[in-house]
């Protein structure tokens, strides 16, 4: 008989074998959206919680967070097999998906964001919509809304909208990452992703990435700006990016003795990957290098009696390590749930196609995206002025 | 502008607000609710999620019977155009050698006949059988409940379909799916699966799959019907379903199938 032969015990449901459904760029659109959610807690962090020496990047923050979040949606598109039915999801949504709430709750947080960015920068709008000609006029006038004058009135109203939003703002990106682990979280099939505590883990995660980008941007354009690193923001940023690491950590490894001391069904299958398919992306990257070493680090890096140019080493080292934790996190998540077959026999594998609308190079070109945003942003609005010295 | 003619503009965008809020909650949340309490309602009352007096689909397999031809495997591939590698059926092989090894494998849809394999010598084999996979058209079903879009649905008759012109191919039904029986279609590029044939079987026909069985281990018909087939060998067996801790509740069922079986 013509059988097809897995090796000894081993058996994959035959429509596993086609490579899994979800590829890297289901890697990146949390990897996107968690930078938002990490961003958008550093620009809150001062706006609603006073931390007056994260003055220095809370508008620059906010044009990140709303960068990202402008590309979020840019990989779903690319791996959904319709794109064009895309808006569907909006248009007939089907409320028993968790996947149905993402139009309604992303396109809620982009719109809080976009209207918070104006109103920060409003001031900054106005003026420069009265004192340029032309097209830049004609841009800063669609900034301003058509409204361009302001009253020291007008602005303390502006305030008190920009401390409303900031409010809202925290649970509506807990509510957008949360959900993103929720979509996951949810699918009782894949025991690898089938646990309440992904929605927290995808959250901790989040902040950790959206702060340790925000600590390399502030160095890095920092140093192509030629100013000074404001060494008590990059402290404070690096004591909550520390903060936000452990509590990450903490949970992942939670989740992970949880499944271990209860070596349910399917433990010996999970077991397999973590110690042989994903050993390197989840000992070596997200747990060696990505977890311990940034735990350890940081608080060197955040005492105080350490020199600023030695922080802003530790800074610029452990924001790389973490960064590429949390992304090795999402594809542990993502791709390593789907190397497990559901006949819980066996494992299929992926490597990422070079080329292709799902492949490494596009995967890349998405993600280089906010950063061009976030360049075209930076030329438009004065980002890096002091929240109250508006000049230039 | 007076103060006056301000306020009552506050007001009325206040009550705009207000109204359009509430106006919005309660226009999706009744049908939702009442959506929700009719679907309760069916699962309680039949069991099965069809309603009383009409057809309600299902599927028995007798793994006692199958051979492991795969005639069932060709049938389904040449009636619904699936593509090479995606199956809508398949069967697996369960091989228990006496050393206390199991092997599971697949026959392969063609060349599906002895072909190309060294047989394993049966001295060394304790028991062996073959179990036949398909869609399970829960009644619990997981991949209807993730389709965002609503593509994703169930018949009048319990029949687990997908709606070609409006699956949005994001494959969350292809995660959801405990059975591995959804796949992405990558000649429609939409979501693919067993529809039980439901073009036959709306004319009375019966699963291409179940035509072509030579042994009868395919069951196929109206469970409501308490003189059909299925409704007998439902009575007379005694039956199991697939991964039954999920509580999908299949209407896909088995008879004969061991722990090793998922």
């Amino acid at each position: 008989m013509h059988l097809m032969h897995m090796n000894a015990g081993e058996f994959v449901f035959p429509n596993d074998l086609n490579g899994v459904a979800w590829t890297i760029m289901i890697v990146l659109y949390p990897y996107i959206t968690g930078l938002v959610a990490g961003a958008f807690v550093v620009a809150a962090l001062y706006h609603v919680f006073g931390k007056k020496e994260l003055a220095p990047v809370a508008k620059f923050a906010l044009a990140a967070s709303f960068s990202f979040a402008a590309f979020a949606t840019t990989p779903l598109l690319l791996h959904l097999h319709q794109p064009q039915r895309a808006f569907n999801i909006m248009f007939m949504p089907n409320f028993t998906s968790a996947m149905a709430g993402f139009g309604f709750i992303y396109s809620f947080y982009l719109t809080l964001l976009a209207v918070e960015i104006l109103l920060v920068f409003r001031k900054d709008i106005v003026e420069r919509a009265q004192s340029s000609k032309g097209v830049v006029r004609l841009l800063y006038f669609a900034l301003a809304l058509g409204v361009v004058h302001h009253t020291p009135k007008s602005r303390a109203v502006d305030a008190k909208w920009i401390a409303a939003l900031s409010v809202i703002g925290i649970p509506s990106a807990c509510v957008l990452h949360g959900y993103v682990g929720f979509i996951f979280g949810g699918i009782k099939a894949n025991p690898w992703w089938s646990t309440a505590l992904m929605p927290v883990i995808f959250l901790s995660s989040a902040i950790v990435s959206g702060v340790a980008m925000l600590v390399l941007l502030y160095m890095l354009i920092s140093k192509l700006r030629r100013q000074p690193v404001d060494d008590e923001c990059l402290r404070s940023m690096m004591r909550t990016l520390w903060l936000f690491l452990v509590l990450a950590v903490t949970l992942e490894s939670l989740e992970l003795l949880n499944m271990a001391y209860e070596a349910g069904a399917e433990w010996h299958m999970l077991s397999q990957l973590i110690t042989d398919k994903l050993a390197f992306s989840f000992q070596v990257l997200q747990i060696g290098l990505g977890s311990a070493i940034p735990l350890v680090l940081l608080p060197i890096g955040f005492a105080k009696s350490r020199s600023p140019a030695m922080r802003r080493a530790i800074g610029v080292f452990t924001g790389l390590l973490v960064l590429m934790q949390v992304l090795s996190m999402r594809w542990n998540v993502v791709i390593g749930g789907q190397l497990l077959s559901k006949s819980f026999r066996g494992f299929v594998s992926y490597t990422p196609e070079l080329g292709g609308h799902e492949g490494l190079l596009v995967g890349i070109a998405v993600f280089c995206l906010p950063f061009v945003l976030l360049t075209v942003v930076s030329q438009i609005l004065p980002l890096w002025t002091g929240e109250e010295d508006h000049g230039h | 502008m007076s103060s006056q003619n301000t306020q009552t503009r506050r007001e009325f965008m206040w009550d705009a607000v207000k109204t359009f809020t509430f106006g919005t909650l309660t226009l999706t949340a009744i049908p939702m609710l009442v959506g929700e309490a009719q679907a309760t309602d069916q699962g309680h009352s039949e069991g099965e999620g069809g309603k009383k007096g009409t057809i309600l689909f299902g599927y028995l397999v007798d793994t006692t019977k199958c051979i492991g031809c795969g005639n069932c495997m060709v049938a389904c591939k040449r009636e619904n155009d699936v593509p090479d590698g995606e199956f809508r059926t398949w069967v697996e092989r369960y091989v228990y050698y006496k050393d206390g090894r199991v092997q599971v494998d697949m026959v392969t849809a063609e060349p599906f006949a002895f072909a190309g394999k060294s047989p394993i010598d049966p001295k060394t084999v304790e028991k062996a059988f073959f179990v036949p996979k398909l869609c399970n058209h829960c009644i619990n079903t997981p991949c209807i409940q993730v389709c965002p879009v609503g593509a994703s649905f169930m018949s009048p008759e319990g029949v687990v379909l997908v709606d070609p012109l409006q699956c949005i191919g994001c494959a969350y039904c292809v995660q959801a799916c405990p059975f591995g029986t959804r796949f992405i279609n990558h000649k429609t590029n939409v979501a693919d699966k067993c529809t039980w044939c439901y073009h036959r079987i709306k004319h009375g026909a019966k699963p291409a799959c179940v035509d072509a069985c030579p042994t009868g281990t395919r069951i196929f018909g109206d469970m409501n019907d308490p003189e059909s087939d299925i409704s007998k060998s439902l009575g007379e067996n005694r039956i199991d379903v697939l991964k039954s801790y999920l509580g999908t509740r299949p209407k896909t069922r088995y008879i004969g199938l061991t722990a090793e079986v998922v």
